[in-house]
């Protein structure tokens, strides 16, 4: 266990529903729901999660934080926001996902090589590099996250999607030696930086 | 007649050599066309888009997206701001929206906007592309500089979910949004049916769940062509991307012979306005549209 | 008979001139009905049309009038004589309307125009104009006795005095309040619907004390109840054994519910240690009066459990099959008592469904912003004590757990006030005037819950429908019970909340005064408010059967000495049930009679065997069969134009003579639409449609005998919104009789 999970099992005790209003973004929203099942129903890929949204906000009234917070489910979220829309207590249930998603990596408690945290985290660290997206390092970054061997195996299956976009001219090889980027790239690794440390202290992760 | 201002935010998906490059280069003809002018912030940053909220957290989100809406404020004052893809505009209007709400949170975020000399004061209005033209041109004025009608092109208006969801156009269905295909008509192209037009492509986690992903895009496309489309027109990037680049992957995989053209709303426009293969950006697409390529004239 | 003057008026608007050969139908009207006067109007109920009919009944002194146009359902403004008796010919939705269009169909519509004339005129030479009640002069008492002085009869005693009448409040307590005033707060009633809001019982009290119309009668009880609306002789009790007598002229009952015994529930706990119901937890809330609610044993509460729908809307037979209504917004009304008290207290409303109708939507909501959890799971076993348990399946989850807690509350059900079971009490009553001694004894012992005494022949109480509450038409006459003159309201009605309750007594209020009002006019109740008709029995043919007195379903009649029936007509509320029980019809109204139907059925013109038109009766019931027939009309639906429709005013009513005479005079099939009977019975009379049914049943023998196949006599259940479906039941049954063929009896009527 984490330092900073330790650090939350001690100071929220049996009060998970608590910790999530306080640490989650828009948990403060999870005890409105109403258990219609509305979300799990709409969900692309519902099929797929282990606990519906329904179910776990169940969980988390019901003090079930491991089982929670260890859940792949939260990962299945595309961001389609139909949820969001449908929910007749105006639930912002991607947000909370995202949140709960986001804590869950935050306190080392996401399962270990779940592909869209390695995904997300590929994506960030992309950004922050130079303000923007490459997406040519972006791709290079996914097909080599799990080793060269199989990297190079990514990269041949994804070669036929790879050229085309080549050859329409809408991947640029020579953005392997940087390519677009901000000016002010040291401002916003400041600035960023600085959000972390005032939402981690807000958060009690500092 | 004045040209209409606005502060443009392309994304980085959108810039040169990006993987929606083409739909950038289908928005000259059109932009002059409708007397539009987009006038890029400076030294803008990526928004974020949803699936940074893996690593990156509620606040550092924020702060991201305030930069870009501080430096139109500054730079660009007055102007609404403009994003072509949905999950720019999103990240925007989430911003400008929960910063609004939420005091605290302006605080904090001008607190980090001061490591690069910047604040953030509130009030920006962040739109999408396509809002822009329904509002405050028109379906008649997109209409009105058609040269060359696409009489007879069936189109799949795919709308996908973040432009439609959870803010949309206003006065538009979150269930059967009907925009797209108003817009496909005031072309002359035909709008065909299509139940998948509101659908996930599986967005990000096309990377991450490729498998799930593919099956919600082969859904997409079979819908398509079930309706007799000849093509796919949408006003996502990503969407775009998913929908067009996985259909090999999936013929390889599943042994279907999916090749169906997956375009931009704008590229449409940019071809009615008279727009060469070139300016409509049709050269940038994987799978051509020998259709459109044709009435475009190469 | 001699100064009655004959007149038929027949309409050449909205298109019936054009289809329809009009001389031909006046002379029907002349010839054939024996009409002394017969006129033609191309607008007959516009002013002039109108105006012609006024000036026929002032100058040429018609007394019955055959109005030939559109239903007897329009126009009623326009055709509105009182002074005259008046049939109605239904041209314009009965023929116009529903025969299919084009020339094929000229002879077929013009036969059945002829024969609606010929039966309108029919039914007029039978009818006289109703007179009302003769004895009107002894029901002019206008005063309201309430039974009941909890929120919804203090309401009702308020509300009927505010509209002007004279109260007596009868509450066999010591103090006005009932159920309410055992409550520390109530579900809220008013915006923004977040928190518990003051009962205002004291204030309700006070101010039924301060009012001059309100006599309030405590430690009391209803005695003895006898007469009918506007001259009800009532004897109170009181709790010293004194007796006295009162005349009143409606009643509301308000006799409330009872929790259910939480001592049946032994499995969830009920009998041990800091297990309470939730008037337990009222009274806890009482005594700690705003302050931490502590346990009976004095200890502070941290965690309490409300378990919802204990010992209801049970599936096993053993406890309360129903849901109360009120229990789930209860609930969440004690969770807030804890946390507004002390935030860190947990509270879990443990429920299936939670149910919070009106704006309990928003309390719920609210309840949620304090931090209420809200578990959907069903206990299975809650175990007392000094920390309680309740085992419980999580229904969201899917998994079988635990939770403990310091107070479990049982959030058990409403059971009705309402009074004897008047189906058990019959059983003994019957054995009882049989000289049966032990039935003797048990009657009397029933007769201890009686809420009104009541001297009818059918029965001491208001009869009841499904779990003892109080039987009334929910849909259309929420408050009336069987019993004229009689409202309920509040939960001996239906479960419900104070809310509701409030609502209810408001209600009932306004019908007792409809009703004082009508028995003082000699005017019939709902639903044929107004009516000046009642039966008249001719009781030197009555053979005693007892039929209509058992039959009644409104216990209106009683027997005397020699079992001759006593109609009190202020109960009566006109179906003619009785008359159509009656088996040597002797039962009959000034204007609805076994004359009035049978002369119409006898009026109808039936071809012969070798034309091939068959002929169909319907008789169809006002209140919801004829409606849709007429809306069937109205969206142009077409059905066969060889039926012949007569209104009755319920199928109650329905004589099987009238089937008999139909079948004799050679009609093919005879079709009666009612309303839907059984639990969840729409009839306006209650038992009138199963009466109906019950007698048809027997029919079916009868028609053997005669040779006829048992498929010419059928009965429909019809919803005044089935306007296509009964155009296709016409037309269905129509090819029905036309695969059996036309009926052997032809030619001999």
């Amino acid at each position: 266990m984490s330092d900073l999970n330790t650090q939350a099992v001690a100071r929220y005790k049996n009060n998970f529903l608590r910790e999530v209003e306080e640490r989650v973004e828009e948990g403060n929203m999870v005890k409105m729901c109403m258990q219609c099942g509305v979300c799990a129903g709409s969900c692309p890929f519902g099929p797929h999660w282990q606990h519906s949204p329904q179910k776990i906000f169940m969980m988390i009234r019901a003090g079930k934080r491991e089982e929670v917070l260890s859940s792949d489910s939260m990962w299945m979220c595309t961001s389609c926001y139909n949820c969001i829309v449908r929910c007749p207590r105006k639930l912002p249930i991607t947000h909370i996902m995202h949140g709960l998603a986001n804590y869950a990596h935050r306190l080392n408690l996401a399962a270990k090589g779940q592909p869209t945290r390695d995904v997300a985290r590929l994506f960030w660290n992309n950004l922050m590099k130079t303000g923007r997206i490459n997406e040519l390092t972006f791709s290079l970054g996914l097909y080599f996250k799990d080793g060269f061997i199989q990297g190079i195996k990514n990269s041949l299956a994804m070669q036929a999607a790879g050229l085309g976009l080549l050859k329409a001219k809408r991947l640029n090889p020579m953005e392997i030696f940087g390519g677009h980027k901000c000016k002010e790239k040291s401002g916003i690794h400041r600035m960023i930086a600085k959000a972390r440390e005032i939402e981690d202290r807000r958060r009690g992760l500092a | 007649m004045a040209k209409k201002q606005y502060a443009f935010y392309p994304g980085c998906s959108s810039q040169k050599g990006a993987s929606a490059s083409n739909y950038i280069t289908s928005f000259g003809v059109m932009c002059e066309k409708l007397d539009i002018q987009l006038n890029e912030i400076p030294d803008w940053n990526c928004c974020g888009a949803s699936i940074g909220y893996g690593e990156g957290g509620e606040l550092p989100r924020m702060v991201l997206n305030a930069r870009n809406l501080a430096i139109a404020e500054k730079d660009l004052p007055g102007q609404d701001i403009v994003s072509g893809c949905p999950a720019c505009w999103l990240g925007l209007r989430e911003a400008v929206d929960r910063l609004h709400e939420h005091d605290r949170l302006k605080t904090e975020t001008n607190e980090a906007l001061k490591e690069v000399n910047l604040t953030y004061k509130g009030g920006s209005k962040a739109r999408h592309m396509t809002e822009v033209l329904i509002e405050d041109i028109g379906y008649a004025g997109i209409k009105a500089p058609v040269v060359k009608p696409l009489d007879g092109l069936k189109v799949a208006g795919y709308v996908g979910c973040q432009a439609n969801r959870p803010y949309g156009i206003a006065g538009e269905s979150f269930e059967n949004p009907l925009y797209l295909d108003k817009m496909i008509e005031a072309v002359g192209a035909e709008a065909v049916p299509y139940e998948q037009k509101a659908a996930c492509c599986g967005g990000a986690l096309a990377f991450s769940e490729p498998e799930k992903a593919q099956a919600q895009i082969r859904q997409i496309v079979e819908a398509a062509y079930d309706n007799a489309a000849d093509l796919i027109v949408t006003p996502c990037p990503l969407c775009q991307a998913n929908v067009e680049i996985y259909q090999a992957e999936i013929n390889k995989k599943h042994g279907t012979k999916l090749n169906m053209p997956v375009l931009y709303y704008s590229q449409l426009i940019t071809v009615a306005y008279g727009g060469s293969v070139k300016e409509a950006g049709l050269n940038g697409q994987v799978i051509r549209a020998a259709k459109l390529d044709k009435i475009a004239g190469g | 008979m001699a100064d009655n003057k004959f007149a038929a008026y027949i309409c050449s608007g909205c298109g019936i001139g054009d289809a329809f050969k009009m001389a031909a139908l006046e002379k029907v009207a002349t010839k054939e009905g024996k009409m002394s006067m017969v006129k033609s109007h191309p607008f007959l109920c516009n002013a002039e049309g109108v105006q012609m009919i006024r000036d026929d009944i002032a100058n040429e002194a018609v007394t019955h009038i055959c109005i030939a146009a559109c239903s007897r359902r329009a126009k009623t403004e326009a055709f509105n004589f009182p002074t005259v008796a008046m049939s109605r010919a239904n041209l314009r939705e009965g023929v116009l309307w529903v025969v299919a269009a084009g020339a094929e169909h000229d002879e077929v519509r013009q036969e059945m125009a002829e024969d609606y004339i010929r039966m309108g005129c029919a039914e007029i030479k039978k009818m006289n104009l109703p007179k009302g009640n003769a004895n009107r002069d002894q029901t002019r008492n206008k005063s309201i006795l309430v039974v009941g002085g909890g929120m919804t009869g203090m309401t009702a005693a308020l509300a009927a005095a505010e509209a002007g009448y004279e109260i007596v409040l009868v509450e066999k307590t010591d103090a006005l309040g009932g159920f309410a005033a055992r409550l520390w707060k109530r579900v809220p009633f008013s915006g923004p619907y977040a928190a518990p809001q003051a009962t205002g019982v004291a204030e309700m009290a006070a101010s039924i004390g301060a009012n001059a119309r309100i006599k309030v009668h405590l430690n009391t009880t209803v005695a003895e109840t006898g007469g009918a609306p506007g001259r009800f002789k009532i004897k109170l009790a009181t709790e010293s054994g004194s007796v006295s007598e009162l005349t009143v002229g409606a009643i509301v009952q308000a006799s409330g519910f009872t929790p259910y015994d939480i001592g049946k529930l032994p499995e969830l706990g009920g009998g041990q240690a800091n297990v309470v119901d939730q008037a337990g937890l009222e009274a806890l809330a009482k005594a700690a009066n705003g302050g931490a609610i502590k346990r009976a044993d004095g200890k502070d509460i941290k965690s309490v459990v409300f378990v919802q729908c204990a010992g209801q809307r049970d599936e096993t037979g053993t406890h309360l099959p129903y849901c109360s209504g009120h229990c789930c917004a209860t609930s969440i009304k004690q969770a807030m008592y804890f946390k507004d008290a002390n935030p860190e207290v947990d509270t879990v409303v443990m429920y299936d469904d939670l149910r919070v109708p009106g704006m309990g939507e928003d309390f719920y909501r609210s309840a949620q912003q304090k931090g209420v959890i809200f578990t959907k799971g069903k206990a299975s076993k809650v175990t007392g004590g000094d920390s309680c348990k309740v085992e419980f399946a999580d229904l969201i989850l899917d998994e079988q757990t635990s939770i403990d807690a310091d107070l479990v509350v049982l959030a058990t059900g409403q059971v009705a006030n309402a009074g004897v079971n008047l189906d058990a009490w019959t059983e003994v009553n019957t054995l009882a005037e049989g000289g049966d001694e032990g039935a003797k004894q048990k009657r009397t012992e029933m007769k201890t819950i009686s809420i009104l005494n009541l001297d009818y022949r059918q029965g001491p109480d208001v009869p009841q429908f499904k779990h003892g509450f109080a039987d009334s038409h929910f849909i259309c006459f929420p408050y009336e019970t069987r019993r004229t003159g009689i409202y309920a309201a509040g939960p001996m009605r239906r479960p419900m909340d104070m809310l509701q309750a409030t609502e209810d007594a408001t209600g009932a209020a306004m019908k007792a005064i409809q009703a004082v009002e009508n028995a003082a006019a000699g005017r019939a109740a709902h639903p044929r408010a107004g009516d000046l008709s009642y039966p008249i029995a001719r009781l030197e043919g009555c053979t005693q059967c007892k039929r209509c007195t058992v039959e009644c379903p409104f216990g209106a009649i009683d027997e005397d000495e020699k079992r001759f029936p006593v109609f009190n007509e202020e109960r009566c509320r006109r179906c003619g049930t009785c008359m159509g029980a009656c088996p040597v019809r002797v039962i009959s109204f000034e204007n609805y009679s076994c004359d009035t139907v049978g002369m119409q059925v006898k009026a109808v013109n039936v071809p012969d065997e070798d034309e091939e038109k068959p002929r169909i009766l319907i008789l169809a019931c006002e209140n919801d069969a004829y409606p849709a027939l007429d809306m069937a009309g109205v969206q142009r639906l077409t059905y066969s134009a060889y039926v012949r429709a007569i209104p009755v005013r319920c199928l109650g009513s329905v004589n099987t003579i009238w089937i008999t005479d139909a079948l004799n005079q050679g009609f093919d099939g005879v079709m009666m639409m009612g309303c839907k009977k059984g639990d969840d019975y729409q009839c306006h009379f209650v038992k009138g449609s199963e009466m109906a049914y019950y007698r048809m049943s027997k029919i079916g023998d009868t028609l053997t005998q005669l040779g006829l196949e048992p498929e010419r006599v059928v009965t429909e259940e019809v919803a005044i919104t089935d306007n296509a479906r009964v155009a296709k039941l016409i037309n269905d049954y129509a090819a029905q009789i036309n695969d059996i063929g036309l009926s052997p009896m032809k030619g001999f009527g």
